[in-house]
């Protein structure tokens, strides 16, 4: 599958979606892959399941603040290097690249990469969503080590580190990505085409393009957004999708504690919805709470949506007063493993609440 | 007194005020020359009123006419955009994201040079002095007379904007800057975009500036005068001629704030009614509550300080459906007087209704007298509705706050709103714009991202409001008349040393005869 355009701005808005307040604004990313078009390049998504099972897939990201790369944009070739830097360090030559996140700027990095060198990305990821750390990818989950890793600056500094595991990777290279200005790109999770199959979350930046063409085309068409992407998701891996909420944002707090964004925000019901909403934020949104009740909790998906636009409402931009509807959607299954629990479940964000999904939440 | 201008696309208007008082006003076409418009409006309120020039302390402008040009691609010099910032930025080259007819227009000069900061403060690189050299040779062969400076995160730290800058004009004599750390914030391509779309208005400032001062001339008004800008302060003629992207937007702005003092107050809501759609704004001491996302400008992506406003499907030509139950969001525009049965055309449009229900005295009302009188009562009640919902959700918090409605269509809520603890309907609405520019103040700002890591919370603010207190001073405010308007802390994710982008904005008074 060639994106065209047209598919790089339904991406933009699938992929806030799937981002579920995190991520970053995709703007940037976006105008780097636009100019690949513009001169001729192409991107080609890969499916999974065509992939050769000694591929060698090279995935790529930008990791740090969005803050800083919104002042000091990349020089596009930082991830290159990186994916150069692991081919000399496997002894092997990548023949694809792919995300590792597909929810904001980093579903665009490696459409940027792939486009750059000529190869494939990978249609799929190791996060499903969008998730504050490293380690935190259905990759490691499954025995995949994110080391050797690297990570490079817009000047073509370099680090390879090798952890002893995807937690100390992700400490080490975060203290690099500071020195390299708040920002950096990295390659990391090289992994075999078999490897690919068995722990990626497949097909989820075509996912995030058909979710941007739903929402488009039911506006178009004067349909009512929210009940088109409620009926396109069962064909979907992300099969359950309900409105658990909807109202008016009452109250937000903002603060930063360990590196991370830490917010609440409060919506206040209009009818049927009774009592108030509660939502936990720390970069992405994590419970959701209706009267101290467990309505919804990560990784099940919280999207803060425009009620009117249908437009995903990234964290930064909440605001007192806007009209929301809260939907959430269940993530596919190997993302609801004891195993990935342990890596990317309540209990990793501080949270006391069990995981519970969202279709016995509402049920 | 003061004297307020708005000139517009249309109408150039004009009022005097004397304190709170308008003591004349007046509509009049705007003219090419844009100085006769001026002129002709003028004659009027001065010989309506008999306020003599020397009776002027101060005459505020506002006006389109740079963000017309920009939209119409009209009167637009050529550009050298020169970006600082390599290795970093290659990957989105400037004007990248620009329509074609206008990057067009501005000749695509575009340069990249070694150089910029990171967010705290040390260099990416040092500044390429000799591949500015180079530019500058090619700023002379090609013939540009204007030039945009932008340097990676030159809100942090300046000094190779203004190295650059103290080069270019020994190299290219007469040529004008524009400084991206002058013009903008946080946010390169942004920033960069005001920058560029700056220089390229750089010598129609100049003239429209003197047109401005021609035609005061021309009535005896020795005062000084000032042109607002879109957060609703004042710049200096001098200022103007060499930031007029500062200019942009500042309609809306002038128009609430407008409103406010019309209705003498300070925190409230303002909803213009037009047409087509409704303008609602939030006024936090006596200024629009500013919009957080990007701002298109004639097609280009800018992060101006713009008001906030929501703008919904409801006026005076909105198409009424489904019994009164649907309102807008199309409306029959300016063909109203064709189309509206009030007019004797067949849409039922929000103005029968309110013919209809007695409310308003507007064209052959026994057209609408055969209109069910639920349909009447359901369309008022869902214009009241729509109103309402756009106002609570515009409020920063729960409070009840006033309504000030302004233009045309304000006829269409004659109730009370829920939301509003009451509604204000001031005379001399038709007018906000040029009162607005009459009331402006001086602004001073500084939007930069700290490391509070190690640092008193407080310690930092203050230096903060120091420096936007002394901006504000600089630009030409009273220094004990100035006030801190608005802090903005934003923590950074990611970042270490609890790094957290302050924004602080101070206004004043403006001083009189020291200006």
């Amino acid at each position: 599958m060639k994106l065209d355009t047209q598919d790089l701005k339904d991406l933009a808005v699938g992929a806030a979606f799937l981002g579920t307040g995190g991520g970053g604004d995709p703007y940037i990313g976006r105008q780097m892959v636009q100019k690949c078009l513009d001169d001729g390049l192409t991107v080609e998504l890969a499916d999974p399941d065509t992939l050769d099972d000694d591929a060698l897939v090279i995935p790529t990201a930008m990791m740090g603040a969005p803050t800083v790369l919104v002042e000091k944009l990349p020089s596009g070739e930082e991830a290159i290097l990186s994916l150069k830097r692991l081919e000399k360090r496997l002894g092997k030559s990548a023949t694809h690249t792919m995300p590792i996140e597909v929810g904001g700027i980093n579903s665009t990095i490696p459409l940027l990469v792939g486009a750059r060198l000529g190869l494939p990305i990978v249609d799929g990821d190791g996060m499903g969503r969008a998730f504050p750390e490293l380690q935190m990818e259905t990759f490691g989950v499954y025995g995949i080590s994110g080391s050797p890793m690297a990570v490079s600056n817009e000047w073509g500094d370099c680090t390879l580190i090798e952890a002893r595991s995807n937690e100390m990777m992700e400490w080490l290279s975060r203290g690099v990505a500071i020195r390299m200005g708040g920002a950096a790109y990295i390659a990391e999770y090289a992994m075999s085409g078999a490897d690919v199959k068995r722990t990626a979350v497949p097909r989820t930046l075509s996912l995030a393009i058909q979710i941007g063409r739903v929402l488009r085309e039911a506006k178009a068409n004067h349909q009512n957004p929210f009940e088109v992407l409620l009926a396109f998701m069962p064909g979907t891996l992300y099969s359950f999708a309900t409105i658990i909420y909807s109202g008016k944002i009452s109250d937000l707090q903002r603060e930063t504690r360990n590196g991370f964004s830490l917010g609440r925000a409060k919506i206040d019901g209009f009818a049927p919805y009774d009592g108030v909403m509660e939502i936990e934020i720390q970069n992405e949104n994590l419970i959701a709470r209706v009267d101290g009740k467990v309505r919804a909790i990560v990784p099940d998906l919280i999207c803060i949506m425009d009620s009117e636009t249908a437009e995903p409402i990234t964290t930064e931009n909440l605001r007192y007063g806007q009209r929301v509807t809260v939907i959430s959607v269940s993530v596919p299954e190997l993302m609801r493993t004891p195993e990935a629990l342990a890596v990317f479940g309540p209990s990793c964000f501080g949270l006391d609440e069990p995981y519970t999904k969202i279709e016995d939440l509402s049920a | 007194m003061r004297v307020g201008i708005d000139v517009g696309g249309t109408n150039t208007d004009a009022v005097i005020l004397d304190g709170d008082t308008v003591v004349a006003a007046c509509k009049s076409p705007t003219t090419l020359d844009v100085s006769s418009g001026i002129s002709a409006a003028l004659s009027v309120v001065m010989g309506d009123s008999g306020v003599q020039p020397d009776a002027i302390d101060a005459v505020m402008i506002g006006t389109t006419h740079f963000t017309n040009a920009v939209v119409e691609r009209r009167r637009l010099l050529e550009v050298a955009a020169i970006r600082i910032g390599l290795p970093a930025t290659r990957g989105v080259p400037p004007m990248t994201d620009w329509p074609a007819d206008l990057a067009d227009t501005l000749g695509r000069h575009t340069f990249m040079l070694h150089g910029g900061h990171e967010f705290d403060g040390r260099e990416i690189a040092p500044l390429d002095e000799a591949g500015l050299l180079e530019v500058a040779k090619e700023i002379r062969a090609r013939g540009i007379r204007s030039a945009a400076i932008t340097s990676v995160f030159s809100p942090v730290t300046a000094v190779m904007e203004l190295r650059a800058a103290e080069i270019l004009r020994e190299e290219c004599p007469g040529v004008a800057l524009s400084l991206s750390h002058e013009i903008g914030r946080v946010g390169f391509l942004e920033r960069e975009n005001a920058a560029i779309m700056n220089a390229c208005l750089a010598e129609l400032s100049v003239k429209v500036v003197s047109s401005f001062r021609a035609a005061l001339g021309e009535k005896g008004i020795t005062a000084p005068f000032f042109i607002s800008q879109n957060d609703g302060t004042l710049m200096t003629p001098e200022h103007v001629e060499r930031y007029p992207v500062l200019t942009f937007a500042s309609g809306p702005t002038n128009s609430m704030r407008g409103a406010a003092r019309l209705a003498g107050l300070g925190d409230a809501m303002v909803v213009d009614i037009g047409g087509t759609t409704s303008d609602v704004g939030m006024l936090m001491q006596g200024f629009p509550r500013e919009s957080a996302v990007a701002v298109d400008i004639g097609g280009v992506r800018t992060n101006f300080r713009m008001p906030d406003v929501l703008a919904i499907g409801l006026g005076g030509g909105s198409l009424v459906r489904d019994e009164g139950a649907r309102i807008g969001p199309d409306s029959v525009g300016y063909e109203i007087t064709e189309k509206a049965l009030v007019f004797g055309g067949d849409t039922l449009t929000t103005t029968d209704i309110i013919v209809a229900a007695g409310l308003a005295d507007i064209g052959d009302a026994s057209r609408v007298a055969s209109i069910p009188k639920a349909t009447v009562e359901t369309a008022i009640a869902t214009m009241h509705r729509m109103v309402d919902e756009a106002v609570d959700r515009m409020k920063m918090s729960a409070d009840k706050l006033p309504v000030i409605l302004v233009g045309g269509g304000s006829v269409l809520i004659s109730r009370e709103l829920p939301s509003a603890s009451e509604v204000i309907r001031p005379e001399n609405a038709g007018v906000a714009n040029a009162i607005g520019a009459a009331i402006a103040q001086v602004g001073g700002e500084v939007d930069r991202i700290y490391a509070m890591e190690g640092r008193q919370r407080d310690e930092v603010l203050d230096e903060a409001k120091k420096e936007a207190t002394a901006n504000a001073v600089a630009a030409g405010a009273v220094g004990n008349s100035v006030k801190i308007m608005d802090i903005e802390e934003v923590p950074l994710a990611y970042l270490p040393g609890s790094a957290t982008r302050i924004r602080v904005k101070a206004v004043g008074d403006l001083a009189f005869g020291e200006a």
